[in-house]
């Protein structure tokens, strides 16, 4: 193997094993930064020998042993590591060690993936520490790119990173799988972290489509890797199922000029086919498992439901209004009764779902929500009201940033004048899943 | 690991409760203490009185001054404190959520610094 070839192949299996290795350096070397270091070393390492030795037969044992050596003789040389503490710390490692031989189970590495998840989305860490440590440690993104991705300098992101490892250090937050009487919980944790990274990137608002669109993917990749680590979870699956059905529909739901579609408008050509089977599928399992049902199944099932029909005519809204109640009760929360109204106006009409959102709107939590007055809006031009529609969308003008958004509201605002009120154009869908 | 915690409620509150609750308030605190012990946790513990007894101690240039009441005002206030062993984070986390206390006030978690060698 010449050395360009080499490069290759290393550069192959760095993608490929970078984080699994990091995992289980981690728990052998109990430290997040001697753990990256050991593996950029062992990394060089296998550059530098893999051309003249030939390639182990399994490199990732071959670069967990060569990182934690590396790592092994640094604490010997440095004398900053002298500490009583850190001895004991390195004695450790090498009796851990001892278990990394060429025949070390896959099984082993799987729970060290599953550890430094679970480290990564603790809840003692900050929200924003979440999203940075999995998306650097887990998905081995840089932190220039996590950074890019949130819209901080790269400095601030790196500042977060080492007060989250330094408070992983220095509260004890342990490189464990939980207790099983808390792990359901802690999943629901991890799940909300990958969701978010996926919203952020699904949303329209930060950075440049670009980056948006590596959130999701990202987001994807760990809602999978979660599948393989903890198989059959509803919630696994059911979020998986949510990802993959909004992802499908991410070319169609932004027009060239950077527009909304609405899914109505949407042009189906553009739709993912495989993301939607494979999505279909895992919605299917999601719900027909026993036990809890998640709130993500629930709303990858809605989203479902959206993708079958073949148009606004033919979308189950019966079916929609049920799974939004069911919801309700799962996650009470304002912005699921905003979409429960929206799909009652579908069944029952506006003047019921008018009612619902008056309701919502009553209780204040939402009063500054622009889709809530989007969808008031829509409710009172549906009833021939122009007069209260065109308040409506005037208000919902105030509170909306996004510049698609603003714009489709005119739009609407436009309609109520030409039209004279009554009109059944295209709805302005309150949520996301329907964009 | 050694954790601080340490247990905030809010002061006024807890000085209107009625005797009834604060003897079954008293009677939890027993049984969880004695939980701790029993389990090998527990390194001590104490009830503090009310910050109307505190006074803040500060040194400076030589000269130690004192002024009446707590170091900050806040809502909540340190009204006692376990140190616990415990295994890591997580296990510290689990016994803070069994502190009486946490239903209605909170518990800050603090790692302690293992001696200097």
């Amino acid at each position: 193997m010449n050395a360009g070839t080499a490069d290759h192949v290393v550069e192959a299996i760095f993608r490929r094993e970078s984080g699994r290795v990091l995992a289980t350096l981690i728990r052998l070397l109990g430290d997040f930064d001697v753990a990256e270091e050991a593996r950029q070393e062992a990394f060089t390492a296998a550059l530098e020998q893999w051309p003249i030795q030939g390639m182990p037969e399994n490199p990732r044992a071959w670069l967990i042993k060569t990182g934690r050596n590396k790592a092994v003789d640094r604490f010997r040389r440095d004398a900053i590591f002298r500490s009583k503490v850190q001895a004991r710390e390195m004695a450790s490692a090498e009796s851990d060690a001892e278990g990394v031989g060429e025949d070390a189970a896959d099984d082993t590495f799987g729970d060290d993936r599953l550890r430094l998840i679970f480290t990564c989305c603790h809840p003692a860490l900050s929200g924003e520490a979440h999203v940075g440590l999995t998306l650097r440690e887990v998905c081995g993104l840089t932190t220039q790119a996590v950074a890019r991705a949130f819209l901080v300098s790269e400095e601030t992101m790196a500042q977060r990173l080492v007060r989250a490892k330094k408070k992983i250090r220095d509260a004890g937050i342990p490189y464990e799988t939980p207790e099983p009487s808390v792990l359901d919980q802690r999943i629901q944790g991890v799940l909300a972290v990958v969701y978010g990274v996926f919203t952020e990137g699904y949303a329209l608002t930060s950075g440049t489509q670009l980056v948006d669109a590596e959130l999701c993917v990202e987001a994807i990749r760990l809602g999978r890797l979660l599948d393989e680590l903890l198989p059959l979870r509803p919630g696994v699956l059911g979020l998986l199922a949510l990802m993959l059905l909004h992802d499908a529909r991410r070319r169609a739901r932004v027009s060239q000029t950077g527009d909304v579609v609405l899914l109505d408008n949407q042009d189906r050509a553009l739709w993912d086919r495989e993301k939607i089977a494979e999505g279909l599928t895992l919605v299917d399992r999601a719900l027909s498992m026993h036990g809890q049902i998640s709130p993500y199944a629930v709303q990858a099932a809605i989203a479902a439901l959206h993708v079958r029909a073949h148009g606004k005519e033919d979308t189950d809204w019966p079916q929609i209004v049920g799974l939004y109640e069911v919801l309700l009760r799962l996650q009470p929360n304002p912005v699921v009764e905003l979409n429960h109204a929206v799909a009652v106006s579908m069944v029952d009409g506006a003047a019921r779902a008018l009612k619902l959102i008056d309701s919502l709107a009553a209780r204040g939590q939402v009063s500054e929500y622009h889709l809530l007055h989007a969808a008031r809006g829509q409710f009172l031009q549906q009833l021939a009201r122009p007069e209260e529609a065109r308040e409506a969308y005037r208000t919902a003008l105030t509170f909306a940033t996004l510049e698609p958004e603003r714009r489709l509201l005119m739009a609407r605002l436009a309609s109520i004048s030409e039209g004279g009120g009554g009109s059944t154009a295209a709805g302005v869908q309150s949520h996301r899943d329907e964009s | 690991m050694q954790y601080l915690l340490l247990i905030y409620s809010n002061e006024k509150e807890m000085a209107a409760m009625n005797p009834t609750t604060l003897g079954s308030m008293m009677a939890e605190y027993t049984e969880f203490t004695k939980g701790i012990v029993q389990a090998g946790q527990f390194k001590a513990g104490d009830r503090l009185k009310p910050t109307s007894a505190a006074t803040t101690v500060r040194a400076r240039n030589g000269q130690v001054s004192t002024t009446d009441g707590p170091f900050a005002e806040t809502r909540e206030q340190l009204g006692g404190y376990y140190l616990v062993d415990a295994k890591n984070l997580d296990e510290a986390i689990a016994i803070a959520g069994r502190v009486p206390g946490a239903k209605w006030g909170s518990i800050e978690v603090r790692p302690i610094w293992p001696p200097q060698a």
